[in-house]
């Protein structure tokens, strides 16, 4: 009996000393989804060259939004868009507007090798595909990022309202939580496709199983996105923040598809 | 291997047993002692926890956590800083979605205590604490390490509560259940895959645990 408290006591005491790991001081970096590459590979880059940690936290902007105005202990937010840093400075949660450091696109992004490709022309061919599949009792599920909180959403439901599907489709959809697990949605096998950031459509774990073709830009809202530094920001946050603003981060947030213009 | 949520997960798991058990090793005895008016309830919001809805139980807290509200307020008042998003806010909702797994099998086990052992033991001249360390612990051990063994490994496995609190900030609230969940968004299905295992792994084995001490306890009393 004694051994056995003995022995549940030393387990609990080395759980409980392996203590706080050597990043937890690094800081906090909240993005975008549609960073999830793009910023993984920059904030390698930056850590190579200063040494500094960061520790990057990905989730929908509208989320991070709701996050921060209830303190959230991050210390530079990078969104999918202006409006919820704009909400941000108005509510007084942040100093300043903070910068644009890239534009993003939407694309159509759809499982590889398994249904025709849209044209540049007629980019959601396959929502009217699957609308008319619809008909004849088969289901093929249309993913977008949820519209309520993630801006690639929103920019999806502006796309397929524009051009009359929004309704149509609306017995197809599915909603990611942000708009990487859309497109994890939209290369599912029950899947047709789905209107997610381009920067993931680029990135290397996605282009081995999907094909894509890019929405006309004029289609949506511009998805500028901006990156504000949060009042408790240090050092290493600030540095980063000017780090994504010079030449070298701007090159990787193009290899990603955005323009930094 | 995200091994920094590993130790989140671990830490959290520890500090949830190790505050959590002494708490019920005194109301599961008082409950299966007790006869009183509302006992009832009382047990039934113990056992809330199990059936609500992790979601619930989450906005309940993300709402008493904030800095206006009085928990969080109190919390900010004695430490500077809030509980929201923070490893202590995702103890304390670990602590109260783990109510019921630690209460229960020790309340179980104290129940099965003959009563007539305890007056026999207070014949023999000894003193209640002395009747608890010598008699009634010894009895209800096997229903003790079951509420370790369950909140350990539930605690491992908590999500929606966690992920509403904490928010998954790496090395402080992103617990394995959170990281796996990150990985799958990432397109990292190997990471995922080697974390999914672990968990696995460890949940058969406590559920082993329990499952070979209720067996031990049958044929103990058999």
């Amino acid at each position: 009996m004694r051994k056995a408290k003995l022995a549940q006591g030393l387990l609990l005491a080395c759980l409980l000393l392996n203590g706080t790991p050597a990043t937890a001081e690094s800081p906090i970096v909240a993005a975008a989804s549609s960073l999830q590459f793009a910023l993984e590979d920059a904030a390698t880059r930056f850590t190579q060259q200063t040494g500094q940690a960061l520790r990057l936290n990905f989730g929908s902007s509208g989320n991070f939004y709701r996050q921060i105005a209830q303190g959230a202990p991050f210390e530079l937010f990078l969104s999918a868009d202006e409006g919820f840093v704009q909400a941000l400075y108005d509510d007084g949660h942040v100093e300043n507007e903070g910068v644009i450091y890239a534009s993003g696109r939407l694309a159509w992004v759809q499982p590889k090798d398994k249904y025709p490709l849209p044209s540049q022309t007629e980019p959601l061919a396959g929502v009217h595909e699957a609308i008319a599949a619809l008909q004849s009792g088969q289901r093929l599920r249309i993913a977008i990022a949820n519209p309520v909180h993630a801006p690639y959403g929103i920019a999806a439901q502006e796309v397929l309202s524009r051009e009359n599907l929004w309704a149509a489709s609306e017995p197809l959809r599915v909603q990611g939580e942000n708009v990487s697990q859309a497109a994890q949605f939209a290369l599912s096998d029950e899947a047709r496709g789905g209107l997610v950031a381009y920067s993931l459509a680029l990135a290397p774990a996605l282009h081995e199983r999907s094909e894509y073709v890019l929405i006309p830009e004029p289609w949506h809202t511009p998805l500028h996105q901006r990156m504000v530094l949060l009042p408790q920001a240090g050092e290493g946050a600030r540095a980063f923040y000017n780090w994504l603003q010079e030449a070298e981060a701007k090159a990787i947030f193009q290899d990603y598809g955005f323009s930094t213009d | 291997m995200d091994w920094s949520a590993l130790s989140v997960s671990l830490r959290l798991a520890g500090l949830t047993c190790l505050v959590l058990l002494p708490f019920a090793l005194w109301l599961g005895r008082a409950l299966a002692n007790a006869r009183f008016r509302g006992k009832g309830l009382l047990e039934a919001f113990v056992a809330l926890p199990l059936v609500l809805p992790p979601t619930v139980l989450g906005f309940y807290l993300l709402l008493s956590f904030g800095r206006e509200a009085p928990v969080g307020a109190f919390w900010a008042e004695i430490t500077g800083s809030g509980l929201n998003f923070t490893f202590t806010g995702i103890l304390l909702a670990s602590l109260i979605a783990n109510l019921p797994f630690a209460v229960q099998p020790i309340q179980r086990a104290f129940e099965h205590v003959p009563h007539n052992l305890c007056e026999a033991a207070w014949c023999s001249g000894l003193s209640p604490w002395q009747t608890l360390l010598r008699i009634e612990l010894p009895l209800v051990w096997p229903g003790i390490m079951s509420a370790a063994a369950l909140t350990f490994a539930h605690t491992l496995g908590e999500f929606g509560v966690i992920l509403m609190v904490g928010g998954a900030i790496d090395g402080e609230t992103r617990t394995l259940a959170i990281a796996i969940y990150d990985r799958v968004q990432a397109f990292d299905e190997q990471g995922a895959a080697q974390m999914s295992a672990l968990l696995l792994l460890v949940s058969f084995l406590t559920l082993g645990l329990v499952y070979g001490l209720a067996g031990r306890r049958r044929w103990v009393r058999g």
